[in-house]
């Protein structure tokens, strides 16, 4: 090392250069900074999934019932008895009813901004679409159980006439409708903003050649919307109705505040009763001893993995479409 | 898309019969409106006449009436194509105005019922010594908790975010890069009940402390994260490379040029996506039930004791159910609206203000 100092001594503008310049020991601290920060929200990912993991294998090693079949939530008890049947029902049914309300919709919004909507009113349309998103779910919970619920009365009973014969619609018991398809309808304006918004991105992003040759052709605004927009627009609409479906699987306060829970699998979704994993941890949390909530966070494992899997793969879709459109290039 | 073009027009074109005429036969501008004016005097009437109760059946009624119409009058004057060309138009402009009557409802339902009990007195008390059936109290206990947790969410949160954009933007190549933004795309999705079970597991069950604002802080900033490096990407990818090329081009080495030329050219919009994303984080409830577990005291020091925030607080207010307590919690509601639109608006504003010059 005695030979490289002289050399620098010698050379004179390397020196100073590297006197004056201190950037590059600020280089590698700050790229190993926001690589750390990459590699932090990484770590957050898996530590979550393992840290839940961890405590759920301690509450399903207890667990006198059968976790996957049992009707009943009785972790805090000894000894501990609950299983998540009924909370998967709950969570997948009144997602599914939110979906099947808030896509149709969602499309049509979109469709409406990108292509129906005066050019100068599309931008604050979309505004107002988007401030639905900003209101807090909390405050969707008190507006459904104080004043949705009691609107949705008549048409409960309008359903359970004219549609009781299709066993779903059926009502059976009497009650006011804090039932699995109130949340639905519920967490179907919830979702609204986020499958419109994707759904819009996509159908904005519709190569004009395409929508011009069917004008061209004499196509009506609906048949260019049919042939060139909707099929052009599939997969995102796909990926974004799974994107609102994670967010529905996991609606905590919308749904405990106007479900009234109850441990039974009913397919009559007009009745009240039913329940959801978020709902449930809420629900339970405040009574649960210590096990009781190891039970709980198992139950949280399962709503985790659950909306991995969907937000997964919603995001496999859109990054798979962006390589292979060229819309993006 | 092209192929279902080429499909579809020759079989189409045979059946629809020539105009004799390229003005022949079209509804004149007013047949819309006219027809709407008809469906709904209908629908009120035959809401009348078979005493239907609820006005939501009238509009129903009149809804379907005028697509009926609409459909029927096109495709006699005009032709099919045409007709279902307008049913579709109908259509879309229903869901349009389906996704705002709830917005609506909603805002002037907290609205109405909010501004009973929301004044001076209701912003600057807390609950302490009110019990919850009786009249009186107020959320500043709930404001103040509200405030500290975003305020800590933030700090710990938008750091991490803007770094971590920085390098899927700057830095990023290869397996690393591409595992962070498939992951991050997926953390936007968490519940936040999952969040918060997490800090649970962690800082409460494993670490032994017991609940806190800050606790509560930290569930909220790993909901926040995602949306901050979303956000800031973005605009990142929006700073034109001529920008860094000149500085670099200068001898600036690459972490000055990031934090003097690529982050100012882009705080409008970086400032704009975290300031959405406290407004996002500001209405969690779930978390903060876990963690913070709530308090009717006045407690100013987050990294100690149970705290309260105004979403728990609705929910607690609410869960009480008496009348007094509901008027507490849409005054609360009202609050946290109006504070969740103008952190919303404010973000627009700069949006607007600032945004990231482009194209030069």
């Amino acid at each position: 090392m005695a030979s490289t100092t002289p050399t620098q001594t010698d050379t004179a503008p390397p020196v100073s250069r590297s006197e004056r310049s201190t950037g590059r020991a600020g280089d590698k601290i700050f790229a190993g900074l926001s690589k750390g920060s990459g590699i932090l929200l990484l770590v957050l990912m898996a530590s979550i999934a393992a840290f839940l993991t961890y405590r759920a294998v301690i509450a399903l090693s207890k667990n006198e019932g059968n976790f996957l079949t049992t009707f009943d939530w009785n972790a805090s008890a000894n000894p501990p008895v609950f299983g998540i049947a009924v909370l998967l029902f709950g969570t997948v049914v009144s997602s599914i009813i939110a979906m099947v309300i808030a896509v149709p919709i969602a499309v049509g919004i979109a469709l409406f901004i990108s292509h129906y909507a005066p050019r100068k009113l599309a931008a604050p349309l979309a505004y107002v679409v988007d401030l639905l998103a900003a209101v807090p779910s909390i405050v969707y919970g008190i507006w459904g159980a104080l004043f949705l619920v009691p609107q949705l009365a008549g048409l409960n009973l309008w359903l359970d006439q004219y549609l009781g014969w299709t066993y779903v619609f059926e009502k059976t018991q009497i009650g006011v409708a804090r039932s699995l398809f109130t949340v639905g309808i519920l967490l179907a304006i919830m979702i609204l903003p986020i499958v419109t918004s994707v759904s819009r991105e996509v159908f904005l992003q519709v190569p004009r050649m395409n929508e011009e040759a069917a004008l061209a052709l004499g196509a009506t605004r609906w048949e260019v919307i049919r042939m060139s927009v909707l099929p052009f627009g599939r997969s995102g609409v796909i990926s974004a109705s799974m994107l609102g479906l994670g967010r529905a699987l996991g609606e905590t306060m919308a749904v405990a505040t106007v479900l009234s829970p109850s441990f039974l699998i009913s397919f009559h979704v007009l009745n009240p009763g039913g329940g959801t994993f978020a709902q449930n941890i809420a629900a339970k949390f405040d009574e649960a001893n210590e096990f009781g909530r190891d039970a709980l966070i198992a139950s949280g494992l399962v709503l985790f993995l659950l909306t991995l899997l969907v937000n997964g793969a919603a995001r496999l879709i859109i990054a798979r479409r962006k390589e292979f459109s060229g819309a993006n290039a | 898309m092209s192929h279902a073009l080429q499909d579809q027009r020759p079989v189409r074109a045979p059946k629809s019969p020539a105009p004799a005429s390229l003005t022949r036969g079209g509804l004149p501008r007013w047949a819309p409106t006219g027809i709407a004016v008809v469906s709904v005097a209908l629908g009120c009437g035959a809401g009348l006449v078979f005493g239907l109760h609820s006005k939501i059946q009238w509009g129903l009624l009149a809804a379907l009436l005028f697509v009926a119409i609409t459909y029927t009058a096109s495709a006699v004057v005009e032709n099919r194509r045409q007709a279902k060309d307008r049913v579709a138009t109908s259509l879309v402009w229903v869901c349009f105005v389906l996704a705002v009557i709830p917005l609506l409802s909603l805002m002037w339902t907290t609205i109405s019922r909010g501004v009973k009990v929301l004044d001076g007195d209701f912003l600057g008390h807390s609950m302490n010594g009110v019990t919850s059936f009786e009249e009186g109290g107020g959320v500043y206990h709930a404001l103040l908790g509200t405030l500290e947790q975003v305020a800590l969410a933030t700090l710990i949160a938008a750091p991490i975010g803007l770094l971590t954009a920085v390098y899927l933007v700057e830095y990023g190549r290869g397996g690393l890069a591409k595992a962070v933004t498939f992951f991050v795309d997926v953390m936007t999705g968490i519940p936040s009940i999952v969040a918060g079970l997490f800090i649970l597991t962690t800082w409460n069950l494993m670490l032994g402390f017991g609940p806190s604002g800050f606790a509560g802080a930290m569930a909220l900033s790993i909901l926040m994260m995602p949306v901050v490096v979303r956000s800031t990407e973005e605009m990142l990818k929006l700073v034109p490379n001529e920008l860094r090329e000149a500085a670099l081009a200068l001898g600036v080495p690459k972490w000055r040029m990031i934090l003097k030329v690529v982050l100012p050219t882009a705080i409008g919009g970086i400032a704009t996506g975290v300031m959405l994303a406290v407004a996002r984080i500001a209405g969690e409830t779930a978390p903060i039930m876990l963690l913070v577990f709530g308090t009717q005291l006045i407690n100013g020091n987050p990294f100690e004791g149970a705290q309260s925030s105004l979403p728990l607080y609705i929910w607690e207010q609410y869960k009480v159910g008496s009348e007094a307590s509901y008027d507490r919690a849409w005054a609360a509601a009202l609050v946290l609206i109006a504070f969740v639109m103008i952190l919303n608006l404010v973000a627009r504003g700069i949006a607007r203000w600032k945004a990231p010059k482009t194209g030069r």
